[in-house]
């Protein structure tokens, strides 16, 4: 374990780090309390593995393809929710305001004739609506989010009725609508965004490198990055080899390969948001105010604005999560984005690795912990478990998060990391 | 010492509601001095920081900078003209590392793009110029360094952004005696390189060791500013639990409250 010290810019001597260094830094913020998405990952493997070994079609390209529908509504719900959580807030009208403007979009759509490209926006603009007063709520009345949402959460409920004369069931027939969260990307587009992923992913972190060593501060080893690119490469090599083959069961009367649709749709909210995180001073703000408001506040981070926006965010995201469960299903009912949607999409983001607390947190942990609850829902379902049993090992899978989230914060408190 | 103060207040009033924290109080702070701020809890220092640094609105009073005068409306008022304060509390996230902490609210960035390299090379170029060598890296999260380099870190900002007046609230109040004295060092260095500095402390030790000018606070006035070299340590505790000391001070409310005057037949009585 060869370490050379080197001098950054100034003079405040740093520690060159090495792929050993770098590897034993990471198992020492892990043993530390900083556990990031690391339960969730080794959650998601050892599920995947059971589910696979008991089942045939766990592991077949149909059930593969499937999950990524199935999970899309929780997934999108959960990136707007990472937001609200990083406040230390909570928003647990979600689930029903994703029904809300998947209603709008469906009766514009349908009752009202308007095209995919302007029923979507209108969907869309509900949710940012809905957002800023939730937001309006909390930051400027004072009222706290739980208090708000709550109330958000039956009216809405309400809403969805009136909205759907008392409960009926309005039936989405737009074809490209539709297409979003059912069909599939030709082979060869799948290809063509897989190799356009690697390279933007592999150019993002070389130029960081780069700009990083240009300075004379210090990088990541190069081996590490190699690691990295080389990771999500594999992943996404696999991933589209196996949904790039025909997965119909008669393939005669309809074929099934590629991508579905709705993949690439995460995958740009996902790269989107976490830049926002990670690369704007906007993100830098949300991660201050929920880490310390009043330092924030000091810093003259307008912290009201800073919480109407997650709120906003949470809210937009909702309005996708519902578009996607209307398109799914081509319909609308009144338990769209009701029973069990809201409380998956908290629980993915905190599976995940966001804190419930606060000020931890990224998009990828609503990703990767909404494809945990998708895995548990669908093995569990191909094992044949009623939904009882799956709601309950689900709500355990969530308080081990928690506890994990809880238990973590004490490590890290007592070892000086947080 | 130079003649015009860098920042000055006059008759500054703040309340909160029914409670009248600050009355009619002023304050000079000259470039390249540090002034002491002293009072016992509750004499209204730290309503009066927040005053200077625009967390709170003042009700009236006239705040001078550079001879101009300026209105102070929010945070961000105080630290465009170069006004920097390090809390008690430090005000730091414990979530972000030192260089976001250094820099947040102020981020450097291209384009919407934050600037990472450009703020990690500035904050590097800062806490050298302060002489600390003691962070693991720049990278490293507030939450894992000691009181001291906290409080390093904290006054690091100041200097990164090229603050012309500095105020310290109680720095040291949290620390051990050897990261006392180097935080009391750092705070002569930056004195030393022209700042105004203004030392909030219980400490009278550490006013002593290095101020130049002490301001006394009793009850929400100002007691008193005076040179440290004109003062005693026990008059300087008198101004802070009586509010003045011999003929240094606030009047007496009641001529029966001033002693000096009752006792004024007496030979050889203290004026």
């Amino acid at each position: 374990m060869s370490t050379t010290t080197t001098t950054t810019a100034g003079g405040v001597k740093v520690i060159k780090p090495t792929v050993n260094s770098y590897i034993r830094d990471y198992w020492g913020r892990v043993r530390g309390g900083d556990l990031g998405t690391l339960p969730a990952i080794l959650g998601l493997i050892v599920l995947s593995l059971i589910f696979g070994i008991s089942t045939d079609t766990f592991f077949s390209g149909l059930n593969f393809a499937n999950l990524f529908n199935q999970s899309a509504q929780v997934i999108f719900i959960a990136m707007g929710l990472v937001f609200v959580l990083l406040l230390g807030e909570i928003d647990l009208s979600a689930g029903f305001a994703s029904g809300v403007c998947g209603a709008v979009v469906a009766i514009l759509l349908t009752n009202h004739g308007w095209e995919w490209y302007t029923a979507i926006p209108a969907a869309l603009v509900t949710g940012l609506v809905i957002g800023f007063v939730l937001g309006f709520l909390v930051a400027k009345i004072g009222i706290p989010s739980f208090v708000v949402t709550l109330a958000a959460f039956l009216g809405f409920q309400g809403l969805l009725l009136v909205l759907l004369g008392g409960g009926t069931n309005i039936s989405t027939r737009d074809e490209f609508f539709n297409s979003l969260n059912n069909d599939n990307l030709s082979p060869v587009w799948s290809w063509i965004l897989t190799i356009v992923a690697i390279v933007g992913y592999a150019g993002v972190q070389l130029n960081n490198v780069r700009s990083r060593a240009k300075r004379g501060l210090v990088t990541d080893p190069m081996g590490i990055v190699a690691m990295r690119i080389g990771g999500l490469a594999a992943l996404l090599i696999i991933g589209t080899a196996i949904l790039s083959q025909e997965r119909a069961i008669n393939p005669a009367i309809n074929s099934l390969k590629g991508v579905p649709i709705v993949v690439p749709i995460m995958g740009i909210f996902l790269v989107i948001w976490t830049f926002v995180l990670g690369r704007t001073a906007y993100g830098r703000h949300v991660y201050a105010v929920g880490g310390n408001t009043e330092a924030a506040r000091r810093a003259g981070i307008k912290v009201d604005r800073i919480r109407i926006s997650v709120f906003v965010i949470g809210s937009f995201m909702a309005a996708i999560g519902g578009i996607m469960a209307v398109s799914r299903a081509s319909s609308v009912d009144p338990n769209t984005g009701g029973s069990n949607i809201l409380l998956y999409s908290v629980g993915a983001a905190v599976i995940g690795g966001t804190s419930l607390f606060g000020g931890k947190g990224k998009v990828i942990n609503a990703v990767i912990g909404g494809a945990v609850i998708a895995v548990i829902d669908n093995g569990m379902g191909l094992l044949g478990f009623s939904s009882g049993t799956k709601y309950i090992v689900t709500g355990l899978i969530l308080l081990v998060a928690a506890s994990v989230d809880a238990l973590a914060r004490r490590r890290a408190a007592a070892t000086g990391n947080r | 010492m130079a003649a015009t103060p860098l920042l000055e207040l006059n008759g500054i009033n703040k309340g909160f509601g029914p409670v009248q924290v600050l009355h009619d109080v002023g304050l000079s702070v000259y470039p390249g001095e540090v002034t002491a701020l002293v009072g016992d809890n509750g004499a209204g220092k730290s309503t009066l920081v927040k005053c200077i640094s625009g967390i709170y609105q003042i009700d009236s009073g006239t705040v001078t900078f550079e001879g101009n005068p300026v209105s102070i409306h929010g945070p961000s008022d105080a630290s465009s003209l170069g006004i920097e304060v390090v809390y008690q509390d430090l005000a730091l996230c414990d979530n972000l590392d030192v260089v976001q902490n250094m820099f947040l609210g102020r981020e450097k960035k291209r384009g919407i793009v934050l600037d990472e390299p450009t703020m990690e090379q500035m904050a590097g170029d800062a806490l050298a110029s302060l002489s600390v060598r003691t962070l693991k890296s720049l990278r490293q999260l507030v939450a894992s360094l000691s009181g001291g380099q906290r409080q390093t870190v904290a006054i690091a900002k100041a200097v990164l952004w090229n603050s012309k007046v500095v105020i310290l609230d109680e720095p040291t109040a949290a620390l051990g005696v050897a990261q006392t004295a180097q935080v009391l060092e750092l705070v002569r260095r930056l004195a030393d390189n022209g700042l105004g500095v203004v030392l909030i402390s219980h400490n009278m030790n550490d006013v002593f060791a290095v101020s130049d000018r002490i301001a006394a606070l009793y009850l929400g006035r100002m007691a008193a500013q005076v040179k440290t070299t004109d003062v005693t340590h026990s008059q300087v505790v008198e101004l802070i639990t009586a509010g003045r000391s011999g003929n240094i001070g606030l009047p007496p409310e009641k001529p029966a409250d001033f002693n000096g005057d009752a006792v004024d037949i007496t030979p050889g009585g203290d004026k």
